[in-house]
């Protein structure tokens, strides 16, 4: 059930007019049942897999609880009072690396889960691939294995938890039904946020009462925002890109990077509006999902940009891989022994550079298993890293230079983000890592610039209509991105007379009906992100 | 706490350590800092800060930072 079919959309109308008539205290249920349905409409057999991840990290939470607890009564005891400082620390110390053993059974066992369905092709592949360079003819069969929808986001929603309970940061959930309904809730089910437990059951579980103003009207409004991204640009977008990355004998040089650009927006349009469609749905049901986006097409290096895109994940991957890693005891161990062997210089740099290097892999081995995904994660390290140790050099240049309050340099630093995120993303494009470096060389050794204006451009599958949409589309979202530094853009034009409200609201729902890419020659796609 | 206020001044140089009360929620020190900076306080004041105290709350001054260095230094020497 695509976020952009009727049935999503009946299905959504539906859930929210039983939500607010039954007794509020049956709401939490109903979205259960609800997300449950969806999950199931999906693929009955997948239900298994979800189930399985729910109950067992809902069972290790309550075992590492109760272990707690137990550890803490002892000590209470009146055998407890009498240990030793010494004895109650090593009391301590070997209750937590219990608890630490049965959350790593259970991580091991989902992530495991996630391994073998995601990555076992292609671990195959690679397999065959060496057996092929040795000259053997014996090849592994692939199997044939699903992948559960939103399997990535769920297991890492629910692996972030069970860390979080084992940190004491949150407290276990008792109930198994509710635990179920953060791991399953619909909306953020296929392509996050990531959410995290104690950020979204303050409000999952509430009940909520029908309110127009806050709520309702702001979560349809959203969910109409992220229609028009998806429908009106993202699915038009897709065409010309589609066109572009299909026939790369024929699209070389400017229409490898009108590709690239055409891929930026894309994705952007794609993913956001996916997003504003899931916290658009929760806001109308009262529910708080975590911001995935700060307008990361703005970003100034591509640090901030990974700041401001895909921001659960970002921290996910900061939270439960950067930091365990770079601040474990082996990696101090690791840096105080570089320090005196190689320089104060790299010994401080090992923490930082082998713990990124780990988490830039596994960003790119959890968007896809596939080399040009983990490609695609190593050339934001190297990226990344080249940045950082440049940054005594950028210091010296501000100090000589004042860019402070430069709009030349500021557009300049925003546009060379932008290219160089473009560049990285044509690894995602052609998934294929010598093809995208042969198009990319293309772009310097085919000089046909002059496709921009000689009617090429109409070959792409798009006509001056849809280029006219797209302008269009793209300067809403420029417009609204530059509104959102003032603050919600929502809540301003709430302050606006009724008649201008509803033109505007009514105009984009016009809009998507006219101008979405729906029909023939058109793919009802579905969301990018849907696939990881 | 003058070790440490030496510290975060190499890290950055600009910045009013004594005063700034929002070192993680106004964005000021990020990932690689804190790691950087967990890094040096290991070496200095042999204390193990683990990946589950790096919350805004330690993080985001001097003072709760050095708060944070005493408060394991007692339980770990």
């Amino acid at each position: 059930m695509l976020f952009t079919s009727y049935e999503f959309i009946a299905f959504l109308l539906i859930l929210f007019a039983v939500y607010y008539l039954i007794p509020k205290k049956y709401q939490w249920m109903l979205l259960l049942a609800g997300s449950y349905l969806y999950y199931f409409y999906a693929g009955p057999f997948y239900l298994l897999f979800i189930l399985t991840t729910t109950f067992t990290v809902w069972a290790t939470g309550i075992l590492m609880t109760r272990k707690e607890k137990q550890e803490k009564s002892f000590l209470s005891s009146e055998r407890g009072k009498a240990f030793t400082k010494d004895e109650k620390k090593a009391f301590k110390a070997a209750g937590k690396k219990k608890r630490r053993r049965i959350m790593v059974l259970c991580l091991l066992l989902n992530l495991g889960i996630l391994a073998v369905l995601k990555y076992t092709n292609f671990t195959i592949n690679n397999i065959n691939g060496l057996l092929d360079i040795f000259g053997s003819e014996n090849k592994l069969s692939f199997v044939d294995l699903v992948l559960p929808m939103g399997i990535s986001f769920y297991t890492f929603q629910a692996v972030g938890y069970l860390v979080d309970v084992y940190r004491g940061t949150v407290k276990a959930q008792d109930n198994f039904f509710k635990f179920a309904l953060f791991v399953g809730f619909f909306p953020q089910l296929v392509q996050g946020p990531i959410s995290r437990y104690d950020d979204l059951s303050k409000s999952l579980y509430e009940e909520h009462a029908f309110d127009w103003k806050n709520n309702v009207s702001m979560g349809l409004q959203r969910i109409l925002f992220g229609f028009f991204k998806k429908v009106v640009i993202a699915d038009r977008m897709l065409i010309a890109v589609n066109e572009i990355i299909g026939n790369t004998e024929q699209y070389t040089g400017m229409y490898v990077f009108l590709g690239m650009i055409f891929y930026a927006f894309e994705l952007y349009a794609d993913f956001t509006g996916g997003i504003d469609i899931t916290i658009g749905v929760a806001q109308v049901l009262g529910i708080k999902v975590a911001e995935n986006f700060h307008r990361p097409f703005f970003s100034k290096s591509i640090k901030e940009y990974w700041r401001r895109w895909h921001i659960t994940m970002g921290t996910w991957f900061t939270d439960y891989i950067f930091y365990p890693i770079s601040v474990s005891k082996g990696m101090l161990k690791l840096s105080k022994f570089s320090r005196s062997h190689f320089g104060e210089a790299l010994g401080k740099r090992i923490p930082v550079y082998l713990s990124s290097f780990v988490v830039w892999f596994a960003t790119g081995f959890w968007h896809g298993a596939s080399w040009n995904f983990i490609v695609w994660g190593i050339g934001n390290y190297v990226v990344i890293m080249i940045s950082q140790e440049l940054e005594p050099l950028y210091r010296k240049f501000h100090a000589r230079v004042n860019t402070d309050g430069n709009t030349a340099y500021k557009i300049f630093t925003i546009l060379r983000t932008f290219l160089l995120m473009s560049c990285l993303r044509s690894f995602d494009c052609y998934r294929d890592v010598p093809l995208t470096f042969k198009m990319f060389g293309t772009m310097f050794t085919t000089p046909n610039w002059g496709i921009l204006f000689d009617g090429s451009l109409m070959g792409l599958g798009l006509g001056i209509f849809d280029y006219c949409i797209l302008a269009f589309g793209l300067i809403v979202l420029f417009t609204v991105s530059m509104s959102q530094r003032k603050g919600p853009v929502r809540a301003r034009l709430a302050t606006l007379p009724y008649w201008i409200k509803f033109a505007i609201w009514f105009g984009l729902f016009i809009i998507i009906l006219l101008a979405g890419a729906y029909g023939v020659g058109y793919d009802a796609s579905q969301f990018i992100y849907n696939q990881f | 706490m003058d070790e440490l206020l030496e510290i975060l001044s190499d890290l950055h140089p600009e910045v009013d350590f004594e005063n700034e009360e929002g070192l993680i929620d106004r964005g000021i020190l990020d990932s690689f800092d804190i790691v950087s900076l967990i890094s040096e306080i290991s070496e200095n004041f042999d204390v193990t800060i683990s990946a589950e105290k790096i919350t805004p709350e330690n993080f985001n001054s001097a003072k709760a930072l050095w708060a944070l260095i005493e408060r394991l230094d007692e339980e770990q020497n």
